[in-house]
């Protein structure tokens, strides 16, 4: 048998979500660790701010705000689809989900370039 | 505590945590796309942010809902997708929580007194 639930939105939701989570969960040290050179010395943090300004790792934060977006809006639409009332309509809820994440990733993206 | 009432209480504060952390991001995505816009410096977050009990308030309880939560989930990640036991995925990432809270409260705590505070 063919796997069939993969043709369901549904089913790549679930592997969005999945995916910026694992991805999400292995950046916050980083990020911690990163915001935790100011402490230091703040010299060092302020060459490392100097490094994301330039394109490709301004590129890369973006897909990290989309991630971050993606993860909210998709965590979002479950808690409607475990806490509230069945509704129909799950798939304009992806729709939206997915629509919002890019929209923030965007806006990061024309703010920081 | 028997395996069904552990697994509940996880996925509720999974639930919990989701919601807290849901509030947090929103604020996170809007301060990020404004702070951005002036590039950031060591002086600018600082500034922002350094001293202030409000802002101080709210990433401990933004790392906190996130130790909470990276965690429960990475357990899930572990004990589905490899051949990994249960309790050494809940081992694991029970380590991993207590590793983002040192590190993240470490970074706001002194990034607080930096800006005066404390």
């Amino acid at each position: 048998m063919k796997a069939g639930y993969r043709d369901h939105p549904a089913y790549w939701a679930f592997v969005l979500h999945r995916v910026s989570g694992v991805v999400l969960a292995l950046f916050l040290p980083v990020h911690f660790y990163v915001l935790g050179l100011a402490l230091d010395d703040a010299s060092v943090l302020d060459g490392f701010l100097a490094w994301t300004e330039s394109a490709p790792v301004a590129f890369a934060e973006a897909g990290l705000v989309v991630l971050l977006a993606a993860h909210l809006t998709g965590g979002l639409r479950l808690l409607a689809v475990e806490f509230l009332p069945w509704r129909d309509g799950q798939k304009s809820l992806i729709a939206i989900a997915g629509g919002v994440s890019l929209c923030a990733g965007l806006m990061f993206l024309l703010n920081a370039t | 505590m028997s395996d069904a009432r552990a697994e509940t209480r996880l996925w509720l504060a999974q639930r919990i945590s989701a919601a807290v952390l849901a509030v947090c991001v929103v604020v996170h995505l809007a301060t990020m796309v404004a702070a951005v816009q002036g590039g950031l410096t060591t002086a600018e977050i600082v500034g922002r942010v350094g001293g202030n009990v409000g802002w101080l308030s709210f990433y401990g309880l933004f790392i906190l809902a996130a130790a909470v939560h990276a965690p429960i989930g990475i357990r899930s990640v572990l004990s589905e997708m490899t051949q990994m036991s249960k309790e050494r995925a809940g081992l694991l990432a029970g380590i991993f929580g207590l590793f983002l809270a040192v590190l993240g409260f470490r970074a706001v705590l002194g990034i607080y007194q930096l800006g005066g505070g404390g």
